[in-house]
């Protein structure tokens, strides 16, 4: 776990993770003031909270490792040098939209934090403990509204069917290998997307089991890649400039 | 030495929750370990209940402030190392929790299970007859709740 190559690897997958959460985190964000129910309005709060703190404490283990500091890393990269998968920049569109994709993607987080309190990395195997226990009340929301409005009425279920369809072929993009894949699966670090992708399978498919959503063919080949290696869509750097706008002003400015 | 941990733990009581201004750092957990160096240098660990908590920079510069009241040399680190969970909660705290009309989180073996949250028991007519309205509530700590028998919407603190 020490050597140069494996601290490569190591660092690529923390910003595969960092990324996913700082910028799932900003969509959920603008949610703020807007949200259809004033619960569901401080529930994408809560998460955006929740989700950029995690987002920091994952950036804190890349500072450690000789990165930049955290904010630098956040605010001063352009979209190019984001391994977020596209799924989590995607505009937030319609609430069904957001709400499908938050199921989507925070079963993955969910899984993949599980999966990491085994790390061989151990501040990583530390924090994942701390953050699943987090991520346990996300999933439970996603789940709960999944089987409400994929049950409701014709047109709860059209709407959510909708987002479904659009949002699984990004969502298969959460699982792009990167080259260290092999490493970081022999390193200990992590299980690897392969066994990710195995579970999450199971897990979306117990929930939609239980509405009249059908969920699209879960295909590989259909996955819209390209997030992980820092090809992104036109909203990404969008969100960037936003997220940026303050902090760039005067990056050196004390808070 | 001058002063023994339950002396700083004794000190570190006035430091409330800024959120929940009934419960203290000590009862809520949140401190993890007091160590006292040769040199009588106060080493205290903290850890935030959950990693998003926005309060935490704020609670660890009152426990700075308390220590340096008492003329102290301290070094105060928040870290994972050993993390929050809601067991860590004391009874003097769940107590204080209860009597802020804010349902003390259940103690669990292992990990949560998530049933317990969809019947919490009522902190004002102690009724489980209760559904959980979300997970999320005024603060990331917190959830909502409905008592069926009193009729009354009350929150809880979560589980972790």
């Amino acid at each position: 776990m020490k050597g140069n190559q494996s601290q490569s690897a190591l660092k690529k997958l923390l910003y595969n993770i960092a990324d996913d959460l700082l910028i799932l985190g900003h969509r959920n964000s603008e949610w703020t003031g807007i949200g259809p129910l004033l619960e569901e309005d401080i529930a994408f709060s809560s998460m955006a909270q929740d989700k950029i703190g995690q987002s920091l404490a994952i950036y804190e283990l890349l500072h450690q490792l000789g990165e930049p500091h955290p904010d630098t890393v956040a605010f001063m990269r352009n979209a190019n040098q984001f391994h977020n998968c596209q799924l989590v920049e995607l505009p937030i569109g319609e609430y069904q939209f957001s709400l499908v994709r938050h199921f989507l993607f925070d079963h993955s987080l969910l899984l993949r934090f599980q999966g990491l309190t085994d790390s061989s990395y151990e501040p990583l195997a530390q924090v994942s403990q701390k953050l699943v226990g987090e991520l346990r009340y996300h999933v439970m929301h996603a789940d709960s509204f999944i089987r409400q409005l994929g049950t409701a009425n014709e047109d709860s279920i059209g709407r959510m069917q909708t987002a479904l369809d659009i949002a699984v072929p990004y969502a298969l993009g959460i699982f792009e290998k990167s080259p260290e894949e092999e490493q970081i699966i022999s390193e200990g670090i992590f299980t690897g997307e392969q066994n990710l992708y195995d579970a999450w399978c199971r897990e979306i498919s117990k929930t939609t089991s239980l509405t009249s959503l059908k969920l699209p063919e879960l295909n590989p080949e259909q996955a819209i890649t390209g997030g992980r290696q820092g090809k992104h869509t036109k909203h990404l750097q969008l969100l960037l400039d936003e997220m940026a706008e303050v902090f760039k002003l005067e990056p050196g400015a004390e808070w | 030495m001058k002063y023994t941990k339950e002396d700083i733990l004794k000190w570190l009581e006035v430091v409330k929750d800024p959120e929940i201004p009934v419960i203290s750092l000590v009862d809520l957990g949140v401190i993890t370990n007091i160590d006292i160096g040769p040199d009588d240098k106060v080493l205290v660990d903290m850890t935030p209940t959950f990693v998003g908590c926005p309060a935490i920079d704020y609670m660890k510069k009152e426990v700075e402030e308390v220590l340096a009241a008492k003329s102290v040399k301290f070094d105060v680190r928040v870290s994972f190392k050993s993390h929050w969970n809601s067991n860590r909660i004391t009874e003097k705290g769940r107590t204080a929790l209860k009597k802020f009309r804010l349902t003390p989180p259940a103690r669990y073996q292992v990990f949560p299970d998530l049933d317990i949250l969809k019947h919490a028991t009522c902190p004002n007519c102690d009724s489980q007859d209760t559904e959980m309205k979300s997970p999320f509530g005024p603060t990331l700590c917190r959830s909502l709740h409905y008592c069926n028998n009193c009729r009354q919407a009350f929150e809880q603190f979560k589980p972790v």
